[in-house]
């Protein structure tokens, strides 16, 4: 039983599940796989004292669709993976989110692609922010960097979903899923106290029977459901973006990463720091909605952006969209499960800096290097 | 005079859609009276397949959640563990519940998930337009087994309900047919069964109906009832499979 | 025997001919003219020369589409 208030060492992947129940969830289907067997685990004991339900499903697709059921009839439900388990989840996803359906899977990202390796990576960016599924449709990602925040970004996820009736993702890795820090859990939510659903399948009582479907063979019908899921996008995109900045005010060059990348690039930062050099990380939190505007608006300042990533270079396009040409943008990347070093990454972003001549003042060198013309 | 026969409640007035002599059209309104006289329509959630019924909720007037092909006995898992006092059923044709849905469904009945599942069995990919299915009898045609089901090239035909006997979980599976007056009467009382397990908590119920499909097997509809007669049933054998219910048949159950 | 008689929807029948096979007083029969969907529907006749219906209601079970109603004394 958490202890809420002070402070728990606890592992990333029992914070997931324990944030979880804290947050109302009763319901968990999952299937064992590295690096996040400790989820399903925690879950098989902890629910049970709380009244919840835990099911090993006998896959990971199996789970997904009892994550669809126990949303129909409105209840808090979480499914979690890692990235091949997350693939075979995509069929179940696409209709989370042409059902409008609310529900909470968690990614811990590893190293890929095919059977791959279970170290740490960030390669499931795309399959994460591009749908993954098939057909037009958006899945909430939030991307923690530290355990208190993957415990912070999964209450948040349920009140998304809910809110939005859609699936939220919350995009961790193995390093993440692995790693115990102290973490504050919040208060602990009532589930029979949240609002009632009015669009559940619970049994026609009192009320005209209810199908919740996504077959919709008129071709007119089905584009309404894409607009209306459209314009649902477009809000989420107006109110839910979120992203922090680290020492970027003077900063000439700006490092873009998210989750265990950005701590790495942070240590990075500070070792490049002590020698002189201007630079500044924009650590996006959510990754859809991806941070646009605050990195546009940073494009103008900053002509040199640097987008690192565990993998070949996902994230880096959706950086290229945002600047839209106004900035430089370098890329530099591990995949395969390979974890960099603070002082790898330092190497790295000195170099960068060097070859464009940040360190001299000058025009177009951004704030501190210059008048800009 | 007084009328005999109604169309039952939850049974909406919509036309189907179904061809003519489609066995859908008969099981979907065993299923309505069986909910009518079992009284259970405003605590019953339905879950249908992709296929021909996949429009299922157009005539059933229960609550529905739509599924992905194959995952119908998954969806009813999750809603069954949040609606523990409601009944939840899937209804599903042969590739839904034995291809595609192979694993979701050995689960479920292994699990003992307190679940109804009705199986129509018709042999045939019927809403894509034919295709072999896992039931398709050998020397069957089909549009993917032109000149016929070959068991060394497609594999013969798979009884999934006698696999699904083994899993401990399984409490009652039979299979009845509706191609005559006295087994559509027997697959009313079998699907009746199955909803009653449910309702007294025992575990996995599944009852397999060998279906008339007459428009895939290019037949009449009276030719498609005999066709189940002298030539299915030989390789799905009507009958009771497994029966751990411990319910004595009581005379009149041939409502 | 009791006395009994059906009412056919025709616009409902598909025209798949199983009410006539379960029949056992031989009343229904496939109708000439077509109905509004293309099929040709079965009717029941209260003609001379037949035995009488007895509203046994195996049209009614039988039936697909829900289209027969049956009436008894």
């Amino acid at each position: 039983m958490s202890d809420t208030g002070a402070k728990r060492l606890m592992r990333g992947s029992h914070v997931l599940g324990e944030a979880a129940v804290l947050a109302g969830c009763r319901y968990y289907f999952g299937y064992p796989i590295t690096p996040q067997n400790e989820v399903p685990e925690y879950m098989s004991g902890r629910l049970p004292e709380v009244g919840g339900t835990f099911v090993q499903a006998e896959s990971e697709l199996a789970s997904i669709n009892m994550v669809i059921g126990a949303s129909m009839a409105g209840a808090r439900v979480m499914t979690s993976s890692s990235s091949p388990g997350i693939s075979l989840k995509q069929e179940g996803i696409s209709y989370l989110a042409g059902l409008e359906l609310p529900a909470v899977i968690g990614n811990m990202i590893r190293g890929g692609p095919g059977l791959g390796n279970i170290a740490p990576a960030q390669s499931d960016y795309f399959q994460a922010t591009r749908g993954g599924g098939h057909g037009d449709y958006r899945c909430i990602v939030l991307a923690p960097a530290s355990c208190q925040e993957l415990c912070d970004m999964t209450v948040k996820a349920f009140d998304l979903a809910d809110k939005y009736r859609n699936p939220v993702m919350i995009l961790g890795d193995g390093m993440i899923g692995q790693m115990m820090e102290p973490v504050v859990f919040p208060q602990p939510l009532d589930p029979a106290s949240l609002p009632p659903k009015d669009w559940t399948i619970t049994g026609a009582k009192g009320r005209p029977a209810r199908a919740i479907i996504s077959l919709l063979l008129d071709p007119k019908v089905m584009e309404n459901l894409n607009f209306k899921l459209v314009r649902k996008y477009d809000a989420i995109s107006q109110h839910e973006v979120d992203w922090e900045t680290y020492l970027t005010e003077d900063a000439r060059l700006v490092v873009v990463a998210f989750g265990t990348a950005a701590r790495i690039a942070k240590g990075a930062i500070k070792r490049v720091r002590d020698m002189g050099l201007k630079v500044g990380l924009l650590r996006p939190k959510t990754l859809w909605p991806f941070p646009m505007r605050p990195l546009e608006q940073m494009s103008r300042v900053v002509r040199h952006l640097l987008c690192f990533e565990m993998s070949a270079g996902q994230m880096v396009e959706d950086v290229r969209l945002a600047v839209n040409g106004q900035a430089d943008v370098h890329f530099y990347g591990r995949p395969g499960g390979v974890v960099p070093t603070p002082e790898e990454v330092a190497h790295q972003i000195s170099h960068y800096y060097y070859q464009a001549h940040l360190d001299q003042a000058g025009p177009d060198k951004g704030p501190g290097g210059g008048g800009r013309s | 005079m007084k009328q005999v026969s109604t169309r039952p409640k939850s049974l909406k007035p919509n036309i189907f859609h179904y061809c003519p002599g489609c066995g859908h059209s008969i099981i979907h309104r065993l299923v309505a009276e069986v909910i009518d006289e079992l009284d259970i329509r405003e605590r019953t959630i339905g879950v249908p397949p992709a296929g021909c019924a996949v429009l299922a909720y157009n005539y059933l007037d229960v609550d529905m959640g739509e599924a992905p092909h194959g995952r119908a006995l998954a969806v009813a898992t999750g809603l069954k563990r949040v609606l523990k006092d409601h009944v939840v059923f899937t209804y599903q044709g042969d590739g839904d519940i034995a291809a595609i849905g192979t694993a979701e469904t050995i689960h479920a009945a292994n699990r003992g998930e307190k679940l109804t599942a009705i199986f129509v069995n018709n042999g045939v990919y019927g809403m894509t337009g034919g295709q072999m299915a896992p039931t398709t009898l050998e020397g069957m045609g089909s549009t993917t087994t032109p000149g016929g089901r070959v068991a060394a090239r497609d594999g013969s035909p798979l009884d999934l309900t006698q696999m699904l006997a083994v899993a401990k979980g399984s409490v009652y599976l039979e299979r009845v047919a509706v191609n005559s007056p006295k087994n559509i009467k027997k697959t009313k009382k079998a699907i009746k069964k199955a909803f009653q397990v449910q309702l007294d908590g025992l575990g996995f119920a599944l009852v397999e109906v060998l279906s008339p499909c007459p428009t895939n097997w290019r037949m009449s509809a009276p030719a498609s009832w005999e066709w189940i007669d002298t030539t299915m049933s030989k390789i799905f054998p009507l009958g009771v499979i497994k029966d751990e219910t411990g319910y004595a048949d009581r005379p009149g159950d041939e409502s | 025997m009791a006395k009994g008689k059906i009412n056919i929807d025709r616009e409902r029948c598909k025209g798949c001919q199983l009410c006539i096979s379960v029949c056992p007083k031989k009343r229904i029969a496939v109708c000439q003219g077509l109905n509004e969907k293309g099929y040709y529907p079965a009717e029941y006749s209260e003609g001379q020369g037949k035995e009488a219906c007895t509203g046994c209601a195996l049209c009614a079970l039988v039936c697909p589409d829900v289209a027969i109603e049956v009436y008894r004394e």
